[in-house]
């Protein structure tokens, strides 16, 4: 659980952030990516794409056949299929290009520095590439940190800017939740002896730039899946072509070879084959474009599929700390009087409750905030946890107190004051809302007197209850995770429009909810920082850890947020779904375009033998040589045109499945099944101007 | 009446009556294999084979007692046929040659009921009815437990039991196919149909030539080979036979039967899997296929081109003038949509888009509604397809019924689709390739590819019935069909039971708002666009050179 501690990095970012969509794609990165899309011609590359691999022996097939029987036709067929195949490396090399882009800037974090190792108290220079697991090195103030470790001694100031894009420095210190540094971040104040945790080749960065670089990259569950689909698709259509051949020669037209490897080029899904792995990868990249880091892609798939969300109530939900919303005067007492009052005890309360008593006076009642020094001779009371309360003793004897109640009316009652019984109702009434009390008393003129009631609430950030709608309607869970009690951890539960809320969580009870959902069938994704959060992180389908967290907070999540911001599991979570909905669209796009091939391919092909058969030519193609190379031409044309909607993923909206089933099959399916007809088309009134050819 | 008028109630009574047994059956066969208790019949039957019926199998126990139960009945068929002259009754017909009893073996115990031979001319009584009907049972008995072992797989969670292939597989004859059997063949007897063991009768005909007129237990035979779909017709002319099927009423009746199993299963996958809706949502799927594809049937039929068919109405070459062309679309698009086969007119007859139909039924794997326990479990199977493509558009890794869809549960799925247009293809383009096997052709051009086609689509699917026209009874279309119907039956009923056990072990997903519905119009439209599809790409090449290739001249 987040205790959170005065000065620590709090990324408050706003709530709507932007939605999952585009990220950038420029064509120039088409010419640029060529040079790699030629180098994974290689067929020990090709054959990891089973689909795309079998179009690149058909065009090694057809080359050898135009060779041998050259025509103008088998030319521009050969040139064709060989650019389907590059096409589809072009989809992988830009999609690794623009990690690459990202991995060379951290690799610009990953040089040699030298480190001042310490052995038996005594100082000495290395390399920072010799540094082992367990060394101690010390850093000081303008120095690089030359490797991943924690904090043993010590607490600096340190730019993580190189790995976070984050230019406020962080606060690291030994002991506590805030103790991982990262290897090549800058210590900017003070003076830290760092153990060590990572070995040379495996520290964040390494593992940071093999991800993004996609070097790391294993097909993820639902891909593998996929590509067996699309695999034995490929098998029957494969048995489609080479039986139609004997039926061809039954029918008295045998086809060449050049026809039967361009059907079959054009019915194999190769759109889906081509994109697949830019897909994934494009996925991985928009996370890394939001900062957040997948340690595998199996993770960003889970995301998908999660079913619950826990999320941590401050920070996540709430701001981090207690705001006053509210001053509740006893009766006789007027409100002006009591914001006063509430200021004066609050002016040297450092707090962030403290400071939000002045704001919320300043702002509601008006009142200018009072700097100590214009008040001489006052004395401070500060807060302490014997006496729970703060306050000021002025120059004139007024004095002003705030603080629990107990304490307050205790103090009241010391002074000779009787308590009005109504405030206990006040102050019950604020605790039952899942608000804290703080009692406001004077003590002027001898007498003290109750003033009334300042209510500090936790505030829920704007816009929360809109996305836990949006995330009801996606059947996604909301489960709020607090250490307050379950009277007010239930009030702000309400008012944050979560489904559920786990009170006065431990760790274990975390761990044990975990588990618990988990035993029904759900995918659980949550956050964490601490030490503690380790096992339930490890535990959890989607474990984010927070970049700010400990190292075995790191190790045990499957995914480091480097902005430190808990609201981005919800961007996580869409980001996963947008990944599936993407290879799905695509798939089905890929095959319903088959029934415009047969109707562009089959006529042609048998036009001779069965003339009656141009009655399925409904685009009016041509010539048969026209329509086939249309077709294959098309089939080429289609990847390179869905190389941006690859990349930036298909567009996703917070819908129910069946809303989204929906408008996905209308837009892929039906589209899929229109766009080549006219596509295939338009290419042949182009193709038809060829001569040979039209 | 109109014929038209005529065919439309003949629909109209068929539908009632589905609609009526729909319930009552499909919750009674939910029954049957979910009680706990035995008959006293069953009881003693478990004693004499030395099955414990409290046994829960594993998948893989479920599968072999299902093959080797299989692989038993084969060799036993094949002996009776083999030795038949040495058995009473024998109506003193030859032990059938080892291809053709090879063939017949297969083709009935694989539930599809392809007759190479004439069964009046080759066949005697006890052959016919300790042979023949018995695997009628049997088979339909069989693909029934297979379904039911899916369904299991369903709804079972974390264990790697199906329950008991023997239990299944007794209760199934016991419990639905006797009773219903029964009550019908003494519908059917009453209707006309004949029953009886008396030697052929000598008849003279009116222009005064002998004819002998064989009868025999034709009616037993007959509700079996419907309600299993089974189509092996005790006459070579089937259901057209007067003896079997004599009048529009009997026709009917013989259409119900046929439906009404496979229909009435989708109630009990729903009540199973304890959401009715995802049964009705199967059904809807099958009635969607079945209903268009009886509308283009019908149509191709009755508006035919040609100038005799326009002359008379419709085109009523090959149609029983009893059945009218309605009567007979009807009969021919609901046996090729189950896995029955058993006809009532002559599919080569059909025009060239009436006969495509017939064979796209087939050719979907069939489906719609399909055999007894194989048109569920394909149509699942298909479902499951279906989910995987449109799952992920929702944004989730695919489940169906709360089941992940992942790498092993695909590739199962994925050599299930593969299956059958492997046997049905490779099959045909042999057939296509030499001159021998082409000689056993009777049209030529597209119509003699389609009768190859037809006969392969009808044994790699179990379906049965024939593009007459083709002689089948050669050594190579015997044994390739043999085989096609080997593979089609039993490498599906493989990769289903081992589709079950992986789902069975699962732990299910619970239903959310983000789960794909898999009971709504949309996914019932998906589920049978998919049917289509994965049909339509892999035999649409192969249907342009025949069938279409007909229908466009």
């Amino acid at each position: 659980m987040t205790i959170l501690e005065p000065g620590r990095k709090q990324t408050v970012t706003s709530v709507q952030a932007p939605r999952v969509g585009a990220g950038l794609f420029d064509a120039r990165q088409l010419v640029s990516s060529l040079p790699d899309a030629l180098r994974k011609l290689d067929p020990r590359r090709m054959i990891t794409s089973p689909v795309m691999f079998v179009v690149e022996i058909g065009a090694v097939f057809t080359t050898v056949l135009a060779i041998t029987d050259s025509s103008t036709f088998s030319w521009w067929i050969t040139a064709w299929l060989w650019i389907t195949v590059v096409f589809a490396n072009l989809a992988e090399a830009v999609a690794e290009g623009r990690g690459r882009a990202q991995a060379a800037t951290l690799r610009a974090t990953k040089q040699e520095t030298p480190a001042r190792r310490l052995t038996d108290g005594l100082e000495e220079v290395v390399s920072s590439s010799d540094l082992r697991l367990g060394d101690l090195v010390v850093v000081e103030a303008g120095e690089v940190i030359p490797g991943d470790g924690d904090v043993v001694e010590g607490v600096a100031s340190v730019d993580e800017s190189a790995i976070t894009g984050e230019s406020a420095p962080v606060i690291r210190e030994s002991g506590g939740d805030r103790s991982a540094v990262t290897g090549g971040t800058k210590v900017l104040s003070d003076r830290i002896v760092v153990k060590i945790t990572a070995r040379p080749g495996e520290s964040f960065v390494d593992r940071m730039i093999a991800m993004v670089e996609g070097a790391a990259r294993q097909k993820t569950p639902n891909e593998i899946a996929l590509n067996i689909l699309l695999a034995s698709l490929t098998i029957i259509f494969l048995l489609a072509v080479v039986t139609l051949q004997p039926f061809a020669g039954y029918s008295g037209q045998l086809q060449s070879m050049i026809v039967l490897v361009a059907l079959l080029v054009c019915l194999i899904p190769t759109t889906i084959g081509a994109l697949l792995s830019a897909i994934g990868i494009a996925g991985m990249d928009r996370l890394v474009q939001r900062n957040v880091l997948a340690m595998s892609g199996r993770a960003v798939e889970a995301a998908g599929d999660v079913n619950v969300l826990l999320l941590d109530k401050t920070g996540t939900i709430t701001f981090g700390n207690r705001q006053a919303v509210e001053l509740l005067p006893v009766a006789g007492v007027e409100e002006p009087a009591l914001a006063d009052a509430a200021q004066l005890a609050s002016l040297a309360d450092q707090t962030p409750e403290g400071r939000s008593v002045v704001v919320l006076a300043k702002q509601r009642y008006g009142l200018r905030e009072r700097h100590t020094g214009e008040l001489p001779g006052a004395t401070f009371v500060e807060f302490t946890a014997q006496t729970r309360m703060s306050g000021v003793d002025l120059a004139d004897g007024h004095q002003v107190r705030k603080g629990a109640a107990g304490s307050v009316l205790g103090w009241v009652r010391d002074h000779g004051g009787r308590p009005d019984i109504a405030v206990d109702d006040v102050v019950d009434g604020v605790a039952a809302a899942g608000g804290t009390p703080l009692v406001v008393a004077e003590l002027r003129d001898g007498e003290a007197r109750i003033l009334g009631v300042i209510h500090l609430a936790d505030v829920v950030k704007s816009g929360m209850r809109e996305r836990f709608d949006e995330l009801r309607a996606m059947g996604i869970r909301t489960v709020m995770v607090t250490g307050d009690n379950p009277v007010t951890a239930k009030a702000i539960a309400e008012q944050a429009g979560v489904d559920d809320f786990l009170a006065e969580a431990k760790p274990e009870d975390k761990m044990a909810l975990i588990k618990r959902e988990q035993a029904g069938g759900r995918l659980v994704a949550m956050t964490g920082d601490g030490t503690n959060d380790a096992p339930a992180l490890a535990q959890a389908d989607v474990g984010v850890a927070m970049n700010t967290g400990t190292s075995a907070a790191k190790e045990a999540g499957n995914m480091v947020d480097l902005d430190s911001d808990p609201t981005k599991l919800i961007e996580i979570v869409e980001i996963g779904k947008q990944l599936l909905i993407t290879r799905g669209a695509l798939t089905t796009f890929s095959i319903a375009n088959d029934i415009a091939k047969y109707f562009a391919i089959i006529p042609a092909m048998f036009a001779v033998v069965y003339p009656q058969l141009d009655a399925l030519n409904i685009m009016r193609l041509a010539t048969p040589q026209s329509a086939i190379l249309s077709a294959v031409i098309f089939n080429a044309l289609i990847i390179v045109a869905l190389i941006p909607l690859a990349l930036r993923g298909v567009r996703y909206r917070p819908l129910s499945a069946a809303a989204m089933l929906q408008r996905n099959a209308l837009v892929y399916g039906l589209g899929g099944i229109v766009v080549p007809f006219i596509g295939i088309k338009l290419v042949d009134l182009l193709v038809s101007a060829i001569p040979g050819i039209g | 009446m109109s014929a038209t008028a005529a065919g439309l109630l003949q629909i109209a009574l068929l539908l009632v009556l589905l609609a009526v047994v729909f319930k009552p059956l499909g919750d009674y066969m939910a029954r049957v294999f979910t009680s706990t208790r035995h008959l006293a019949a069953e009881r003693a039957f478990y004693r004499i084979v030395r099955v414990d019926p409290e046994a829960d199998q594993r998948w893989s126990t479920y599968l072999l007692s299902a093959l080797g139960f299989s692989a038993m009945s084969v060799l036993l068929l094949y002996a009776v046929l083999r030795l038949q002259d040495l058995l009473p009754l024998s109506l003193g017909f030859d032990g059938m040659p080892p291809a053709l009893a090879f063939n017949t073996a297969t083709s009935f115990v694989a539930n599809t009921n392809w007759q190479s031979y004439a069964g009046e001319s080759t066949l005697g009584y006890t052959a016919q009815m300790a042979g023949l009907t018995v695997q009628n049972f049997l088979s339909a008995a069989a693909g029934l437990a297979v379904a039911i072992a899916l369904i299991r797989g369903l709804t079972r969670h974390r264990t790697d039991r199906l329950g008991n292939f023997w239990v299944d597989l007794t209760r199934g004859v016991v419990r639905i196919l006797l009773p219903i059997a029964f009550l019908f063949a003494l519908v059917l007897v009453a209707g006309g149909v004949v029953q009886n063991f008396t030697a052929p009768y000598e008849v003279t005909t009116l222009g005064g030539a002998v004819q002998s007129v064989l009868g025999g237990p034709v009616a037993s035979q007959e509700v079996i080979k419907l309600l299993g779909t089974n189509g092996g017709g005790f006459f070579n002319v089937n259901s057209a036979h007067p003896f079997e099927n004599p009048n529009a009423l009997t026709n009917l009746l013989e259409i119900f039967l046929l439906l009404v199993i496979p229909v009435s299963l989708a109630r009990t996958y729903g009540v199973m899997v304890k959401d009715k809706r995802q049964g009705y949502a199967v059904l809807a799927a099958m009635a969607v296929l079945w209903g268009a594809a009886l509308v283009a049937v019908t149509a191709a039929e009755v508006n035919h081109p040609g100038t005799v068919p326009q002359a008379v109405g419709a085109a009523t070459e090959g149609k029983e003038v009893r059945f009218d062309v309605w009567g007979s679309a009807l009969f021919a698009n609901s046996t090729t949509g189950t896995s029955t086969g058993a006809v009532n007119s002559m599919h080569a007859s059909y025009t060239g888009a009436g006969g495509g139909v017939v064979m796209l039924n087939m050719m979907l794997g069939e489906v719609s509604p399909g055999g007894v326990g194989s048109g569920l479990y394909g149509m699942v199977v298909l479902a499951i397809l279906a989910v995987f493509l449109a799952g992920l558009m929702v944004g989730r890794t695919p489940e169906y019924l709360g089941k992940k869809i992942g790498r092993y549960e695909i590739s199962l799925v994925a050599l299930y689709i593969l299956a059958m247009p492997f046997a049905l293809l490779i099959g045909a383009a042999i057939a296509a390739s030499f001159d021998d096997t082409r000689a056993s052709l009777l049209g030529d051009g597209p119509q003699g590819l389609s009768e190859i086609l037809y006969a392969f689509a009808s044994g790699a699917n179990n379906n049965g019935s024939a593009f007459a026209g083709l002689t089948a009874n050669t050594d190579y279309y015997n044994t390739a069909l043999g085989l096609a119907m080997l593979i089609g039956r039993f490498t599906t009923i493989v990769l289903v039971l081992a589709l079950a056990g992986a789902l069975a072990r699962q732990q299910p997903t619970p239903v959310t708002a983000g789960t794909l519905p898999t009971h709504r119009p949309l996914f019932v439209g998906l589920h049978s666009v998919t049917v289509i599809i994965v049909a339509g790409l892999t035999f649409f090449p192969a249907l342009a050179l025949g069938p279409i290739a007909v229908a466009l001249a």
